[in-house]
């Protein structure tokens, strides 16, 4: 007898709790959501993931530009780099509450592709940020930054820091086949004048964006060749990580380490000196942009097309002649995250 | 002889309000009828046959991976590689489907016979080393995932023959659009509530969780049905890897990586005990259910997805506190 | 009752089990007659567990014969030995928890759905395990309210209940159990008792495995007292005190040709307390 009355008890308390956790999380929902409601148009923001501090510096300047334009923001985010089904799972959703369009950053270019045109099909505005999917006009418009420039800033200033030395390269990448990592790289290498594959480039190794895996690359690399001299990285953690790799040989400060992306910590390592030049790019104008466009759609007006740059400079302390750069103070009034 | 019958306590037999209380499947069933209630009320959308179908479509292939998983956990053990054997078997029949000239039907029966050889080989593992599952699923988990990513080259794989993503058409159903993929989870949950509650393989199957030497002792060959399971859950995950593919119309290398502790999640919301020999497909049923209705409810109100894991956490925690509370008085 | 005029049931002569250089079972006898309830003592270590386990084919003897109503019989394994309608009550039951009462007891040999439904979709029939599950509850006098509840939910006694009640059912020859009342309470043992007294009713020889003296007295109809891998005395409860079954368990005492007892070990009948008669 006993047995059952607490079966029933807990039965009645896994309900109630239920219950209670759907009302205080309506109180959390209705609390984050506060201001940027109204007008009766919504917006999507689909992000990579929902802890990278560069996707909540995006989402700010969502919520920012939904406030200023009187629209509603929904967001949602993938659970991990590369989480396809999530977002899909989010763009289905997002329709089904009648947004007017959506603004994502797909973690597979190719994948969301079949997604994006179901919703594109029931005449939501699509719009991708950051990065594009394959093929591009799988959405409506791309508000981006343009990596091969990101890149290409990085080389030269490389380059020019250079003066003439012979060059010992290493490029601590992304990973294959992703167009964001392809695409910095290859403007590295311009910028840098160098080809694909020459002998000065001796070491590659892919590091998924990742602090400890960039550092463990570094290592590696340094065993390889411990003359290296020049480290393009694919974002300011590999950098870091790449930093600590260096720092450990006694190394960083014979080592030129660039990178690209401009977050706040990355911009402090470009002021501390751990990193010597970054391309910064601003997440927080992809999204109000594209918040604004949808704003402007739901008004009755064109269209979003094409490709924006949301544009992307140069930060350093030590500048080189000929080289387009800003210093830190103007990089940490612009960083994110 | 006049033998005094054993005077046992005088237990009422139990009225049916009484016995649905203590199935364990009542508390997650409520609260699922409450999320729903509550997600009517407050949002719009809810509350469609449309959004209902949407909801079913997205747990699709976590819900198939799960009855998978639900198998597994019935005796008492644990599958790590869920996730990972169906991107490896959604790779392979998306490659060779689309790349290596395949016919479709060939290449999905060529993903299933993948996927249950994963299944197989930790069936195997796990009872004639034996060697716990959680280790050998672990290890398992890292080898389909690695052979994805070698077989794929990290390349995700589009323009998909036609019958390959036919499972992600729809069909109206009065003015809802139903797909066919959810039938195929829907019936596969129906057959193995069947079968598990029906059969007598059913029957060994909890036994076995409940205890393998007792299933052993009463005759049944607890070695060939636990390998049998292990084999049937990869033939399962076969399944969910065509799902996927329909469901997301291209070989995506990167799928997976979370859904094997989103089945067991599912498992776990829906009152079936990790210790096992309890528990109900349907109940995992209910469970993967709990979770697309607060994911969708909670995004129809706006509300940002990391609140969705949080809820999703202390669900999961609440079911298994349940759970244990439940088997400690039992003894 | 002679062993001359009747057949035993179950026989046992010269069984040998050797594991390397032990000798668990060395050349033992085992005569059980129909409608007993036959208990087999012996200190921990000598070897009656072993020997149980031959005659319900759990292992293979290397030496000696077992027959089966008089018919010598092989068993391969204790799927065999259950197929000649050997049960065993094991010590921990081999109930599952949280599965019911009938389930239980047709556990391994489900019963299905006749026609179509049995053949094709391998329907069970649990209605009519539930109805066969009830009557032989009813036929042992075992009180319970409701076949549906869990296993888990009854008390030891009811479970070893259970147990016993499954392996009448299915015993066409001989039940053997092990240690029936070991787990239980004073009261619950009593109950147990009187359960093995009307299977023993019933007709169906019983072997009990029990170190309980005190049970074994109460219910025993014969004690086989297993020394040093084999039979030591098979004698009856009536002839012997319990002290001296004691002594002739560890050794102090011997039974001589006329069934009385000789001292085997002066010192150790001594501290026992017991001399020959």
């Amino acid at each position: 007898m006993l047995r059952r009355n607490r079966t029933i008890r807990a039965s009645i308390g896994f309900t109630a709790l239920a219950a209670v956790s759907a009302l205080t999380l309506t109180a959390c929902g209705s609390g984050a959501q506060g201001g940027s409601g109204g007008g009766g148009t919504k917006v999507g923001l689909i992000t990579k993931t929902d802890t990278n501090p560069f996707f909540v510096k995006m989402k700010e300047g969502a919520e920012q530009a939904a406030k200023d334009n009187g629209v509603e923001l929904v967001s949602a985010a993938g659970k991990f780099d590369g989480d396809n089904a999530g977002q899909v799972t989010a763009i289905e959703n997002m329709v089904n509450s009648g947004v007017k369009g959506i603004l994502i950053t797909p973690n597979d270019s190719k994948a969301i592709v079949p997604a994006l045109q179901k919703a594109r099909a029931k005449g939501v505005l699509v719009i991708a940020l950051d990065s594009p999917t394959e093929p591009q006009d799988a959405t409506d418009a791309l508000f981006a930054t343009d990596n091969v420039k990101a890149g290409e800033l990085i080389g030269r200033y490389a380059k020019a820091a250079m003066a003439g030395k012979a060059a010992k390269i290493a490029t601590l990448d992304l990973a294959p086949g992703v167009a964001v990592g392809v695409q910095r790289h290859q403007g590295f290498l311009n910028g840098f004048g160098v080809a694909e594959g020459a002998p000065s480039i001796v070491c590659m190794q892919d590091t998924g964006g990742d602090q400890a895996k960039g550092q463990a690359a570094m290592e590696n690399c340094l065993q390889k060749s411990p003359d290296i001299n020049v480290v393009y990285t694919i974002n300011e953690p590999a950098a870091l990580g790449a930093y600590t790799a260096l720092k450990a040989k006694g190394l960083e400060k014979k080592v030129l380490v660039v990178s690209v992306d401009g977050g706040c910590t990355g911009t402090k390592a470009v002021k501390e000196g751990k990193i010597a030049a970054t391309s910064q790019q601003y997440p927080l104008e992809m999204a109000s942009q594209g918040v604004k466009a949808v704003a402007d759609f739901a008004k009755g007006g064109k269209k979003a097309s094409g490709y924006t740059d949301t544009g992307v400079t140069l930060i350093t302390d030590a500048a080189e002649p000929g080289v387009d750069a800003k210093d830190t103070a103007y990089g940490l009034e612009k960083c994110w995250g | 002889m006049t033998a005094t019958p054993l005077p046992y306590d005088q237990l009422k037999g139990p009225t049916t309000v009484r016995r649905l209380l203590a199935t364990p499947t009542t508390g997650p069933l409520v609260a699922l009828l409450l999320a729903c209630a509550f997600f009517s009320l407050t949002t719009e959308q809810f509350l469609s046959g449309g959004n209902f179908s949407l909801i079913v479509q997205q747990v699709m292939v976590v819900g198939t991976l799960a009855i998978g998983q639900t198998l597994i956990i019935l005796t008492a053990g644990i599958d790590l590689s869920c996730g990972a054997v169906m991107a490896f078997g959604s790779i392979v029949i998306a490659k060779t489907a689309a790349e290596g000239g395949l016919p479709p039907l060939a290449a999905i029966t060529l993903g299933l016979v993948v996927s249950a050889v994963f299944g197989l080989v930790n069936g195997l593992l796990v009872q004639l080393i034996p060697l716990p599952p959680f280790i050998v699923t672990l290890g398992m988990l890292n080898v389909a995932f690695a052979l994805t990513h070698i077989y794929s080259a990290e390349q995700t794989i589009t323009s998909l023959p036609a019958q390959l993503t036919a499972l992600g058409e729809t069909f109206p159903l009065g003015n809802t659009d139903i797909t066919y993929g959810s039938l195929v989870t829907i019936a596969l949950f129906l057959l193995f509530a069947y079968a598990l509650s029906g059969t007598s393989w059913g029957r060994h199957v909890y036994a076995l969780g409940n205890s393998p030497e007792a299933a052993r002792l009463n005759g049944i060959r607890t070695s060939r049905l636990t390998i049998g399971l292990y084999t049937l859950a990869g033939v399962v995950y076969g399944i969910a890897a065509l799902l996927l593919i329909s469901r997301t119309g291209v070989g995506d290398p990167q799928a997976g990586q979370t859904d094997n502790l989103d089945s067991i999640t599912a498992v776990v919301l829906g009152g079936t005990s990790l210790f096992g020999g309890r528990g109900s497909v349907l109940g995992t049923f209910i469970g993967v259910l709990i979770v697309g209705v607060f994911r969708n409810g909670l995004q129809l109100m706006g509300v940002a997805s990391i609140y969705q894991t949080l809820i999703t956490g202390v669900l999961v925690i609440l079911a298994v506190t349940v759970d244990q509370i439940s088997r400690r008085k039992a003894r | 009752m002679t062993t001359a005029d009747v057949t035993p049931v179950l026989q046992a002569r010269g069984l040998v089990k050797r594991y390397g250089h032990v000798t668990a079972i060395d050349g033992a006898d085992f005569d059980l007659l129909p409608g007993e309830v036959l208990a087999v003592i012996g200190d921990n270590g000598a070897g009656k567990t072993s020997l149980i386990k031959a005659l319900t084919g759990a292992i293979t003897p290397d030496e000696g014969e077992i027959r089966l109503n008089g018919d010598p019989i092989r068993f391969t394994g204790p799927q065999s030995a259950r197929q000649h309608g050997i049960e065993t009550v094991y010590q921990d039951l081999a109930v599952a928890a949280s599965m019911d009462i009938a389930s239980n007891m047709f556990l391994g040999r489900e019963l299905r759905r006749p026609g179509f439904l049995g053949s094709a979709l391998r329907m069970l029939d649990k209605k009519r395990m539930r109805q066969e599950a009830a009557a032989h509850m009813a036929d042992l006098k075992i009180g319970l309210r409701s076949l549906t509840q869990p296993v888990e939910t009854l008390s030891g006694g009811q479970r070893q209940a259970v147990a016993v009640a499954r392996s009448v059912a299915w015993a066409k020859s001989v039940v053997v159990m092990d240690e029936p009342t070991a787990a239980l309470g004073v009261k619950e043992s009593g109950q147990v008792l009187d359960l093995i007294r009307r299977v023993r009713d019933k007709g169906m020889p019983v072997v009990l495995i029990s170190h309980n003296m005190p049970h074994v007295f109460e219910i025993a109809d014969r004690i086989h007292i297993h020394r040093l891998g084999r039979r030591e005395a098979l004698i009856k409860p009536s002839d012997h005190s319990m002290a001296e079954v004691v002594a002739i368990m560890t050794g102090a005492l011997r039974v001589s040709d006329d069934g009385g007892t000789v001292v085997a070990d002066a010192d150790a009948a001594e501290a026992a307390g017991v001399s020959a008669h």
